[in-house]
Protein backbone atom coordinates (compact mmCIF):
# COMPACT_ATOMS: atom_id res chain seq x y z
CA UNK A 1 0.00 0.00 0.00
CA UNK A 2 2.98 2.17 0.40
CA UNK A 3 2.77 3.01 -3.56
CA UNK A 4 -0.58 4.57 -2.88
CA UNK A 5 1.36 7.14 -0.39
CA UNK A 6 3.67 7.88 -2.45
CA UNK A 7 1.16 8.49 -5.87
CA UNK A 8 -0.54 10.41 -3.30
CA UNK A 9 2.52 12.94 -2.87
CA UNK A 10 3.34 12.80 -6.45
CA UNK A 11 -0.02 14.15 -7.54
CA UNK A 12 -0.24 16.95 -4.79
CA UNK A 13 3.16 18.06 -5.94
CA UNK A 14 2.41 18.17 -9.48
CA UNK A 15 -1.29 19.80 -8.32
CA UNK A 16 1.13 22.38 -6.41
CA UNK A 17 3.50 23.07 -9.82
CA UNK A 18 0.55 23.59 -11.67
CA UNK A 19 -0.78 26.17 -9.69
CA UNK A 20 2.42 28.13 -8.80
CA UNK A 21 3.58 27.70 -12.91
CA UNK A 22 0.01 29.80 -13.62
CA UNK A 23 -0.84 26.75 -15.83
CA UNK A 24 -4.30 26.49 -14.08
CA UNK A 25 -5.38 30.14 -16.43
CA UNK A 26 -6.62 28.70 -20.06
CA UNK A 27 -5.97 32.08 -21.46
CA UNK A 28 -2.39 31.64 -20.22
CA UNK A 29 -1.81 28.90 -21.97
CA UNK A 30 -3.73 30.36 -25.31
CA UNK A 31 -1.35 33.22 -25.22
CA UNK A 32 1.63 30.78 -25.16
CA UNK A 33 -0.22 28.76 -28.39
CA UNK A 34 -0.90 32.74 -29.72
CA UNK A 35 2.71 33.37 -31.60
CA UNK A 36 1.22 35.89 -33.66
CA UNK A 37 -0.83 37.97 -31.00
CA UNK A 38 0.17 38.39 -27.17
CA UNK A 39 2.83 35.73 -26.79
CA UNK A 40 3.63 34.80 -23.16
CA UNK A 41 6.45 31.92 -22.98
CA UNK A 42 5.64 30.66 -19.71
CA UNK A 43 4.17 27.35 -20.65
CA UNK A 44 7.73 26.96 -22.50
CA UNK A 45 9.68 28.21 -18.90
CA UNK A 46 6.86 25.56 -17.41
CA UNK A 47 8.51 22.64 -19.35
CA UNK A 48 11.86 24.00 -19.30
CA UNK A 49 11.96 23.51 -15.47
CA UNK A 50 10.07 20.19 -15.82
CA UNK A 51 12.08 18.67 -18.51
CA UNK A 52 15.49 19.31 -16.28
CA UNK A 53 14.51 17.31 -13.30
CA UNK A 54 13.07 14.89 -15.41
CA UNK A 55 15.95 14.43 -17.97
CA UNK A 56 18.28 13.54 -14.67
CA UNK A 57 15.50 11.00 -13.34
CA UNK A 58 15.38 8.91 -16.37
CA UNK A 59 19.22 8.75 -16.74
CA UNK A 60 19.86 7.56 -12.76
CA UNK A 61 16.67 6.18 -11.58
CA UNK A 62 16.06 3.11 -14.04
CA UNK A 63 19.49 2.14 -13.26
CA UNK A 64 17.95 0.72 -10.26
CA UNK A 65 16.65 -3.15 -10.75
CA UNK A 66 12.94 -1.78 -9.07
CA UNK A 67 11.35 1.15 -8.08
CA UNK A 68 11.15 1.46 -4.12
CA UNK A 69 7.88 0.22 -3.59
CA UNK A 70 6.81 -1.91 -6.51
CA UNK A 71 8.77 -5.17 -8.24
CA UNK A 72 9.28 -3.32 -12.01
CA UNK A 73 9.47 -0.62 -13.74
CA UNK A 74 6.40 0.06 -16.13
CA UNK A 75 8.25 2.43 -18.73
CA UNK A 76 6.86 2.82 -22.89
CA UNK A 77 8.89 0.56 -24.78
CA UNK A 78 7.09 1.48 -28.47
CA UNK A 79 9.02 3.53 -31.01
CA UNK A 80 7.59 3.69 -34.06
CA UNK A 81 5.78 6.82 -34.99
CA UNK A 82 2.47 5.55 -36.10
CA UNK A 83 0.12 7.43 -38.04
CA UNK A 84 -2.24 6.81 -35.14
CA UNK A 85 0.73 9.00 -32.73
CA UNK A 86 0.46 11.58 -35.57
CA UNK A 87 -3.27 12.17 -36.48
CA UNK A 88 -4.05 11.75 -32.21
CA UNK A 89 -2.10 14.27 -31.05
CA UNK A 90 -2.69 16.88 -33.90
CA UNK A 91 -6.85 16.34 -32.64
CA UNK A 92 -5.32 16.68 -29.07
CA UNK A 93 -3.62 19.96 -30.48
CA UNK A 94 -6.78 21.42 -31.88
CA UNK A 95 -9.09 20.95 -28.62
CA UNK A 96 -6.38 22.06 -27.30
CA UNK A 97 -5.91 25.12 -28.85
CA UNK A 98 -9.88 25.52 -28.89
CA UNK A 99 -10.20 25.94 -24.76
CA UNK A 100 -6.67 25.73 -23.56
CA UNK A 101 -7.13 22.98 -20.93
CA UNK A 102 -5.07 19.78 -21.05
CA UNK A 103 -5.75 17.10 -19.13
CA UNK A 104 -3.68 18.43 -16.21
CA UNK A 105 -4.64 21.34 -15.10
CA UNK A 106 -8.12 20.18 -16.68
CA UNK A 107 -8.40 17.87 -13.64
CA UNK A 108 -6.68 19.71 -11.15
CA UNK A 109 -9.20 22.80 -11.11
CA UNK A 110 -11.73 20.88 -10.51
CA UNK A 111 -11.89 22.04 -7.14
CA UNK A 112 -11.74 25.75 -7.91
CA UNK A 113 -12.78 26.46 -11.11
CA UNK A 114 -16.28 27.72 -12.46
CA UNK A 115 -18.98 25.55 -14.28
CA UNK A 116 -16.51 25.38 -17.42
CA UNK A 117 -14.38 23.18 -16.32
CA UNK A 118 -17.40 20.72 -15.35
CA UNK A 119 -18.81 20.91 -19.09
CA UNK A 120 -14.62 20.35 -20.48
CA UNK A 121 -13.89 17.43 -18.20
CA UNK A 122 -17.41 15.74 -18.51
CA UNK A 123 -16.56 15.97 -22.31
CA UNK A 124 -12.67 15.06 -22.30
CA UNK A 125 -13.94 11.46 -20.18
CA UNK A 126 -16.64 10.91 -22.71
CA UNK A 127 -13.67 11.14 -25.80
CA UNK A 128 -11.91 8.94 -23.50
CA UNK A 129 -14.85 6.62 -23.73
CA UNK A 130 -15.62 6.81 -27.47
CA UNK A 131 -11.96 6.13 -28.30
CA UNK A 132 -12.09 2.97 -25.88
CA UNK A 133 -15.45 1.58 -27.94
CA UNK A 134 -14.34 2.35 -31.49
CA UNK A 135 -10.42 2.17 -31.72
CA UNK A 136 -8.59 -0.08 -28.60
CA UNK A 137 -7.23 -2.64 -30.14
CA UNK A 138 -8.37 -5.83 -28.85
CA UNK A 139 -6.11 -7.63 -26.37
CA UNK A 140 -3.64 -4.36 -26.25
CA UNK B 1 5.22 39.64 -24.18
CA UNK B 2 2.12 39.30 -22.11
CA UNK B 3 2.07 38.47 -18.54
CA UNK B 4 5.38 36.28 -18.70
CA UNK B 5 6.08 34.84 -15.53
CA UNK B 6 9.46 33.53 -15.57
CA UNK B 7 9.86 32.41 -12.47
CA UNK B 8 6.88 31.20 -10.61
CA UNK B 9 6.59 29.06 -14.02
CA UNK B 10 9.90 27.45 -13.73
CA UNK B 11 9.47 27.07 -10.45
CA UNK B 12 6.22 25.10 -10.71
CA UNK B 13 7.79 23.17 -13.13
CA UNK B 14 10.65 22.48 -10.91
CA UNK B 15 7.59 20.64 -9.17
CA UNK B 16 6.59 19.21 -11.68
CA UNK B 17 9.71 17.57 -12.28
CA UNK B 18 9.69 16.52 -8.92
CA UNK B 19 6.23 14.70 -9.06
CA UNK B 20 7.47 13.17 -11.95
CA UNK B 21 10.63 11.65 -10.55
CA UNK B 22 8.64 10.30 -7.15
CA UNK B 23 6.72 8.45 -9.42
CA UNK B 24 9.14 7.03 -10.95
CA UNK B 25 11.76 6.26 -7.83
CA UNK B 26 8.72 5.18 -5.69
CA UNK B 27 6.51 3.66 -8.59
CA UNK B 28 8.26 2.98 -11.37
CA UNK B 29 6.14 5.00 -13.76
CA UNK B 30 5.51 7.65 -16.62
CA UNK B 31 3.54 10.49 -14.94
CA UNK B 32 1.10 10.69 -17.77
CA UNK B 33 -2.03 11.91 -16.95
CA UNK B 34 -4.04 11.57 -19.77
CA UNK B 35 -3.27 7.46 -19.48
CA UNK B 36 -3.78 8.14 -15.45
CA UNK B 37 -7.66 9.02 -15.83
CA UNK B 38 -8.09 6.61 -19.13
CA UNK B 39 -6.70 3.62 -16.74
CA UNK B 40 -9.75 4.64 -14.33
CA UNK B 41 -12.23 4.17 -16.91
CA UNK B 42 -11.13 0.41 -18.24
CA UNK B 43 -9.94 -0.54 -15.16
CA UNK B 44 -7.40 -3.45 -14.54
CA UNK B 45 -6.50 -5.68 -11.16
CA UNK B 46 -4.32 -3.27 -9.13
CA UNK B 47 -4.62 -0.22 -11.61
CA UNK B 48 -7.29 1.68 -9.96
CA UNK B 49 -6.89 2.79 -6.79
CA UNK B 50 -3.32 4.60 -7.50
CA UNK B 51 -4.48 6.66 -10.09
CA UNK B 52 -7.69 7.98 -8.38
CA UNK B 53 -5.36 8.74 -5.35
CA UNK B 54 -2.84 10.52 -8.19
CA UNK B 55 -5.71 12.44 -9.19
CA UNK B 56 -7.01 13.49 -6.09
CA UNK B 57 -3.77 14.79 -5.11
CA UNK B 58 -3.80 16.80 -8.39
CA UNK B 59 -6.93 18.29 -7.46
CA UNK B 60 -5.60 18.55 -3.73
CA UNK B 61 -2.53 20.31 -4.44
CA UNK B 62 -3.75 22.93 -6.82
CA UNK B 63 -7.14 23.62 -4.30
CA UNK B 64 -4.44 24.32 -1.45
CA UNK B 65 -1.99 26.89 -3.38
CA UNK B 66 -5.00 28.67 -4.64
CA UNK B 67 -6.67 28.64 -1.25
CA UNK B 68 -3.19 30.00 0.12
CA UNK B 69 -3.20 32.75 -2.52
CA UNK B 70 -6.11 33.17 -4.12
CA UNK B 71 -4.46 35.99 -5.93
CA UNK B 72 -3.22 34.03 -8.46
CA UNK B 73 -6.07 32.29 -9.47
CA UNK B 74 -9.28 33.62 -11.13
CA UNK B 75 -11.50 30.69 -13.02
CA UNK B 76 -12.36 31.36 -16.21
CA UNK B 77 -16.16 31.65 -16.60
CA UNK B 78 -18.59 32.66 -19.68
CA UNK B 79 -16.79 30.55 -22.41
CA UNK B 80 -18.79 29.07 -24.86
CA UNK B 81 -20.27 25.66 -23.68
CA UNK B 82 -20.12 24.60 -27.45
CA UNK B 83 -16.33 24.96 -27.49
CA UNK B 84 -15.93 24.02 -24.17
CA UNK B 85 -17.87 20.15 -25.13
CA UNK B 86 -15.93 19.83 -28.54
CA UNK B 87 -12.64 21.30 -26.53
CA UNK B 88 -13.13 18.03 -24.37
CA UNK B 89 -14.19 15.62 -27.14
CA UNK B 90 -11.08 16.08 -29.26
CA UNK B 91 -8.68 16.25 -26.05
CA UNK B 92 -10.27 13.01 -24.83
CA UNK B 93 -9.92 11.27 -28.23
CA UNK B 94 -6.73 12.94 -29.13
CA UNK B 95 -4.69 11.88 -26.29
CA UNK B 96 -6.21 7.93 -26.32
CA UNK B 97 -5.34 8.28 -30.22
CA UNK B 98 -1.56 9.41 -29.46
CA UNK B 99 -1.18 7.36 -26.40
CA UNK B 100 -0.29 10.70 -24.45
CA UNK B 101 -0.69 14.75 -23.76
CA UNK B 102 1.33 17.41 -22.10
CA UNK B 103 2.93 15.35 -19.37
CA UNK B 104 3.28 12.21 -20.84
CA UNK B 105 4.99 13.18 -24.13
CA UNK B 106 6.08 16.63 -23.29
CA UNK B 107 7.51 16.27 -20.54
CA UNK B 108 8.28 12.28 -19.38
CA UNK B 109 8.41 11.66 -23.11
CA UNK B 110 10.94 14.10 -24.21
CA UNK B 111 12.82 13.86 -21.05
CA UNK B 112 13.33 10.08 -22.23
CA UNK B 113 14.77 11.15 -25.26
CA UNK B 114 12.09 9.39 -27.04
CA UNK B 115 11.07 10.50 -30.80
CA UNK B 116 7.78 9.02 -30.65
CA UNK B 117 6.88 11.73 -27.89
CA UNK B 118 8.83 14.57 -29.65
CA UNK B 119 6.91 14.03 -32.82
CA UNK B 120 3.88 14.12 -30.68
CA UNK B 121 5.01 17.01 -28.68
CA UNK B 122 5.92 19.16 -32.05
CA UNK B 123 2.41 17.95 -33.79
CA UNK B 124 0.65 19.09 -31.06
CA UNK B 125 2.28 22.46 -30.32
CA UNK B 126 1.84 23.08 -33.98
CA UNK B 127 -1.87 22.34 -34.12
CA UNK B 128 -2.67 24.22 -30.81
CA UNK B 129 -0.98 27.02 -32.05
CA UNK B 130 -2.63 26.97 -35.73
CA UNK B 131 -5.69 26.32 -33.66
CA UNK B 132 -5.56 29.95 -31.93
CA UNK B 133 -4.30 31.35 -34.86
CA UNK B 134 -7.76 30.88 -36.36
CA UNK B 135 -9.99 31.77 -33.86
CA UNK B 136 -8.24 34.69 -32.43
CA UNK B 137 -7.11 36.09 -35.69
CA UNK B 138 -8.85 34.75 -38.58
CA UNK B 139 -12.26 34.56 -37.40
CA UNK B 140 -13.41 35.74 -34.09
CA UNK B 141 -14.69 33.60 -31.08
CA UNK B 142 -18.77 35.42 -31.41
CA UNK B 143 -18.60 35.06 -35.13
CA UNK B 144 -17.52 31.39 -35.29
CA UNK B 145 -20.64 30.27 -33.29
Amino acid sequence: MKHLLSSLIAGTVFGVGLALSGMLDPNKVLNFLDFSGHWDPSLALVMAGALVVSFIAFRVIPKRVTPVFEDTFRLPTRSDISIRLCVGSAIFGIGWGLVGYCPGPAISVLGIGSGDIFIFTASMLAGFLIYHFTMEKKGS
Amino acid sequence: MENFTPYTAFSGGILIGLSVTIMLFFNGRITGVSGIIAGLLAPKTGEWLWRLIFLIGMISGSTLFVYLYPETFTPRAGFPTPLLVIGGLLVGFGTRLGNGCTSGHGICGIARLSLRSIVATVIFMLSGAVTVFITRHIMTTGAFL
